[in-house]
């Protein structure tokens, strides 16, 4: 058969245009029209290894509540936008969302940078907004739930333990941080934490994102002396650090403790030498050993073999969807008002992570915070802090008396 | 006193992984004036190639040494048939397709070995200087600088493949009539360039976090250094890595690494101010 241009022309664009066709085809399939669930996560650029398994946890909820004879008597159906580390896509799609698909709840935003370009359109269109990721705190909007942890629920935990449970207590901090509104207000938080504990920060030294040469900065660690490191250094470039401080000779010197180290996959890349000892503190880690915890581990790697190191982010998006579930099975419906109310009483969840519950005044979530040290190339856990309030941003938000407000307030320590 | 000796070591450390990153793109650019943005790229394969093969359980050093260069070098070969051969002389539409390849293969990389963050460990450990530490691995990229220049310099200058590439360059026509066919030097010339990037690549994975996307962090650095070196390829790439090395690790000690970056950029702008055609245009003319 001869293929003319004009004829694969007409097929090439048959092909996308059924495609297009397909969720109406399966809505009469159905029988029911499919709620539709958004999300906006990173599926490629640099941020992708944390973006994947947010993705597949969505994923994975939907097709357990699904099964489960989906919700309210309809099924659930995913509409999610790969974001591709960008901001202005996040801004796009945001809008495609809520403008055109229409969906009932949108879950996404990885960064602090991408949670706040999507923010206001989804107060904008009246779209109900969960964020799932830990952040540095002070989101106060009756829109949006923000379901990850804040400094006062993990790196409270993490600064006294490292300054006291190493080998000799520690005086002298020095904290690195990535140059962004993360690593700049997590610096402040351990600056703060380091104060309450008696001891004296040094130096804060903050990182553009695409550094991935640190000698100066070990060596300006090692003409100062501290007796502890504290890192918020993040992505792929930032990983180089623990590399060649371990090449200098450091790792036994000075220990090291992180509020981001393990949220992609730096245990499993470096070797043991270059991570063992250093800490961490989360909301979730995929070593966590509760029956919850290995249950949704299992049904995750069954799910997507390859799936990168399950962090808090994507426990923290399994159980925001839940937590929105839970909301709309009570309200007994999706409309936004009623969904937000529902929630309001202080629903909970028992999740992967434990017990999750939603705090009316801040839209922020009570959970465990665990700590955790590396050891051979994987986290042990070694300190559970069951039902870590939000108090950060307790402290200058308050939705039951301010209904109305909508801002991110920077904590001032 | 040993403060200032390591950090001198740092600043030799800045330069000369500096210089390993660029000679590639000034072999490339320098040569051929093909502005090649998936430069980051290349780097970026010769860093997989060495953690994918020294994680299969080959030596490090024959990982970083052969694999890296020979691998990418045969990439670039195919780069040049299949895609740059069709460009030369054409400079916009150069830098339009070689963006496109290098979101191409930052996609394919991804697809294949998937978005996390790859490494091998560093060698060789570290050693005492005083009460400071280093480690013996910076000391081994500056012998690597030092033993590359040596060589492309000696190939350059004393072989007759050098004679005939930097004829060719001057003057292809004039090549033409003498008997030699440009087309097979442009694309030796250019699988020589991806093979030094690659070989960059392979030595600084050891001391990356390697990702797919790494290479744009290198990319920029990299055509500052080569347009403030200028035409000649040694004498420049050398003059400007140092003198941005020294900037930008002096910077980022005396103040914080975002300064050191600003006084890098701004260093870099105030001397393609000063000397428009680099400083190899100004100071080392007629080198290579």
């Amino acid at each position: 058969m001869a293929l003319s241009r004009r004829d694969l022309l007409r097929t090439a664009a048959a092909v996308p245009l059924s495609t297009l066709a397909m969720p109406a085809l399966l809505r009469s399939a159905r029988g029911e029209t499919p709620i539709l669930v958004g999300s906006l996560h990173d599926q490629s650029g640099p941020i992708a290894a944390s973006g994947t398994p947010m993705v597949e946890s969505l994923k994975l909820g939907i097709a357990e509540v699904n099964a489960a004879g989906g919700l309210l008597g309809r099924p659930l159906q995913l509409v999610h936008y790969d974001t591709q580390s960008n901001i202005q896509m996040y801004s796009q799609y945001a809008q495609q969302l809520a403008v055109r698909d229409k969906v009932a709840v949108v879950h996404g935003g990885i960064t602090s940078a991408s949670r706040e370009a999507i923010r206001p359109t989804f107060n904008r269109f009246r779209v109900l907004y969960f964020y799932n990721v830990l952040y540095e705190g002070g989101v106060c909007d009756r829109n949006t739930f923000c379901t990850g942890t804040t400094p006062a629920q993990t790196v409270e935990k993490l600064v006294p333990y490292a300054m006291t449970k190493g080998a000799k207590p520690a005086k002298k901090v020095y904290i690195i941080a990535a140059d962004y509104n993360y690593g700049q207000i997590t610096a402040k938080w351990m600056q703060k934490y380091v104060k309450d504990q008696g001891g004296e920060t040094v130096a804060v030294d903050f990182f553009p994102l695409d550094v991935t040469n640190f000698g100066p900065t070990i060596s300006k660690i090692q003409s100062v002396k501290p007796d502890l490191l504290l890192s918020a250094l993040v992505g792929g470039n930032h990983t180089a650090f623990y590399r060649q401080w371990t090449s200098a000779g450091m790792k036994d010197q000075i220990p090291i403790a992180s509020t981001t180290f393990g949220l992609v996959n730096e245990p499993t890349t470096l070797n043991a030498a270059e991570s063992d000892g250093i800490l961490g503190a989360y909301g979730y880690f995929e070593e966590l050993t509760t029956p919850a915890s290995t249950a949704y581990v299992a049904k995750l790697k069954k799910q997507s073999p390859g799936i990168p190191y399950i962090s808090e982010l994507a426990a923290g998006t399994y159980e925001g969807f839940y937590l929105w579930v839970e909301g709309v099975k009570k309200a007994g419906s999706i409309d936004r008002m009623a969904v937000t109310e529902a929630l309001e009483t202080g629903l909970s969840f028992d999740g992967p992570t434990g017990k999750v519950t939603v705090d009316h005044a801040t839209h922020h979530v009570t959970r465990n915070a665990y700590l955790a040290a590396v050891k051979d190339r994987k986290w042990a856990v070694r300190e559970t802090y069951p039902d870590a309030k939000p108090q950060d941003t307790a402290a200058v938000c308050n939705l039951i008396k301010n209904p109305r407000d909508n801002k991110q307030y920077e904590i001032s320590i | 006193m040993d403060l200032s000796l390591i950090i001198a070591l740092d600043v030799v450390n800045g330069a000369s992984s500096l210089f390993l990153l660029c000679l590639g793109l000034a072999i490339i650019f320098g040569m051929m004036k093909i502005i090649n943005l998936a430069h980051g790229e290349f780097v970026m394969l010769g860093a997989y190639a060495t953690v994918i093969s020294a994680n299969a359980g080959l030596n490090i050093w024959i990982a970083m040494l052969v694999v890296a260069p020979l691998s990418v070098g045969l990439v670039g070969l195919v780069i040049e048939r299949c895609l740059i051969r069709f460009l030369y002389g054409r400079l916009v539409d150069s830098m339009l397709a070689t963006w496109g390849l290098s979101l191409c293969l930052i996609g394919l990389v991804t697809t294949i070995f998937g978005n996390t963050i790859n490494g091998v460990p560093t060698p060789l450990g570290g050693f005492q200087l005083g009460a400071y530490r280093s480690s013996w691995y910076t000391i081994f990229l500056l012998a690597m600088a030092v033993l590359m220049m040596a060589l492309v310099y000696g190939v350059l200058r004393f072989t007759r493949f050098g004679l005939v590439a930097r004829a060719v360059m001057l003057n292809p026509g004039m090549a033409a009539t003498l008997g030699v066919n440009p087309a097979k030097v442009y694309m030796a010339t250019f699988g020589i360039g991806a093979a030094v990037t690659g070989l960059a690549g392979g030595l600084l994975a050891p001391v990356s976090g390697i990702t797919p996307v790494m290479g744009t962090a290198f990319v920029a650095k990299c055509f500052i250094t080569v347009v403030g070196g200028g035409a000649a390829i040694i004498s420049g790439t050398l003059s400007a890595a140092g003198l941005f090395g020294f900037v930008n690790q002096l910077g980022a000690f005396l103040t914080t690494p975002v300064y050191g970056e600003v006084i890098l950029f701004l260093s870099a702008i105030l001397l393609i101010r000063l000397l428009p055609q680099g400083i190899s245009g100004r100071f080392f003319k007629g080198t290579l």
